[in-house]
């Protein structure tokens, strides 16, 4: 049985098995999530991110052993997908960090997003949450390619990391990701490769036009070479000494708190959705309302907007008048 | 939404051997069949076998072992196993298994093993019976 004293206490088996629990929705879950919030709320949470290949892996791995000699301890979540074929995943970042794996102040967890729209990110902050308890004071968040994942990383770090790579692309194709909006530390990393300095030019160019951080963050920009270890002590301060800028005059305040009202109104979205779909299509209403559709009598964004209109969500109930 | 549990598998070569391909062409077919497979790569120590198996909560460790030295790396890792608490893990392993060392292997509590020349099927069968 898991008892939430050993998690506080940091056991690496019972915090693994809780962060199980999360992944797989278990209902114990909830349960122990709620008893684990208060305890919770102390750890700088570093979010990376960039495409596949860029080599996140390998400089986390590399971060990961400059937070050590700083005696600190950490925590890494490693996202990867699911085959939305099989279900199936290979989570094969923990390979590249795998030096770390005997050592007993750093937490290594690999997670698949399971197929769930929205679910990795859910999980990935639960799992953030049960790391934060267990005492970790610097968690890393590494999310694999690009889309929405990227944006819900944002949302939940306290500083995100961008990863790239020379020759990746030219500067509309950084506009056009909308990446430059989220990140405050950008890596080139490969720059042994040609055409490393322009890479690091176009970035600057470029985050020169984004508007300036409202909290007055200027996005860095760094060369790395993660294989080697090039440039990893420096991104590591960096990430340090963006905590210690956060740290000051109420930044970090404004900035938890907008991460807890996107979490929480997700949270409300989640249960709402829930509470709205569940027995929808079974409804009397929706099924007469699909008829009509498939005659063509009604259009689908009418009958949509008309169920939403009679839906009366009560406290426990449900019910769909249409 | 699933009913079903994922299973969650670590895929660890311990060790000196350098042959991987079996072990990352197995994930492969493990990953085809549903299930979330860590890869932790070539020469893991015992303790890193035990430090991931334990960080990702995985339902099963699959060894890879060419090197005949299965019976021994099985047993100190069983005892390992208990040892840490790593309770609801089952261990397997796959390679070059002479087939008169199989009884000795289950005896030492090793869940399945899959001799080099078991089929996809059987060894992704042989996993998910041990959930039935």
């Amino acid at each position: 049985m898991l008892d939430i004293k050993d998690i506080l206490a940091g056991n690496q088996n019972a915090g693994a098995r809780m962060i199980r629990l999360v992944e797989d929705r278990d209902p114990l879950a909830h349960t122990l999530l709620k008893a684990l919030y208060p305890h919770a709320g102390h750890a700088f949470i570093i979010g990376i991110t960039g495409s596949p290949g860029v080599g996140k892996s390998s400089l986390i791995d590399g971060l990961i052993t400059e937070f050590r000699r700083l005696d600190k301890r950490v925590a890494v979540i490693a996202c990867d997908p699911s085959s939305p074929v099989s279900g199936g995943a290979i989570l094969g970042d923990r390979l590249r960090m795998q030096r770390h794996a005997a050592d007993e102040n750093v937490f290594i967890r690999s997670m698949a997003s399971r197929g769930q729209k929205g679910g990795l990110s859910r999980a990935a902050k639960d799992a953030a949450l049960v790391l934060d308890a267990m005492g970790y004071p610097i968690i890393i968040i590494e999310t694999a390619g690009a889309g929405q994942t990227e944006v819900d990383v944002a949302d939940m770090a306290h500083s995100v990391g961008i990863v790239t790579i020379p020759g990746a692309g030219d500067g509309i194709q950084a506009i056009k990701a909308g990446i430059l909006e989220t990140g405050d530390v950008f890596i080139v990393n490969k720059s042994d490769r040609p055409d490393s300095e322009a890479a690091v030019f176009e970035l600057n160019m470029m985050l020169g036009l984004r508007p300036p951080s409202k909290d007055g963050w200027k996005p860095v920009v760094l060369q790395t070479q993660a294989l080697d270890g090039t440039g990893v002590k420096e991104l590591a301060r960096v990430f340090l000494s963006h905590f210690d800028f956060l740290r000051q005059e109420g930044r970090l305040e404004k900035k938890q708190i907008k991460i807890e009202s996107r979490y929480f109104q997700s949270l409300v979205r989640d249960l709402a959705l829930e509470k709205i779909m569940a027995g929808l299509e079974t409804s009397k209403g929706f099924q007469e309302a699909l008829k009509k559709i498939r005659l063509r009598e009604i259009d689908p964004v009418t009958a949509a907007e008309s169920v939403m209109d009679n839906i009366r969500v009560l406290n426990n109930d449900t019910k769909y008048h249409c | 939404m699933e009913t079903k549990q994922k299973i969650r598998i670590l895929i660890a070569k311990p060790g000196l051997d350098g042959h991987d391909k079996g072990a990352k062409v197995v994930a492969l077919a493990l990953r085809d069949a549903g299930m979330e497979v860590i890869y932790s790569g070539l020469h893991q120590t015992l303790d890193q076998i035990i430090q991931s198996a334990t960080q990702e909560s995985v339902d099963v460790i699959g060894l890879s072992i060419m090197s005949g030295a299965h019976l021994p790396i099985c047993q100190k890792l069983m005892a390992m196993m208990r040892e840490k608490g790593l309770v609801h893990a089952k261990l397997t392993v796959g390679g070059v298994i002479p087939h008169q060392d199989i009884p000795k292997l289950k005896e030492i509590g090793v869940a399945a093993v899959f001799p080099g020349g078991t089929s996809f099927e059987d060894i992704i069968n042989g996993i998910n019976n041990l959930f039935e």
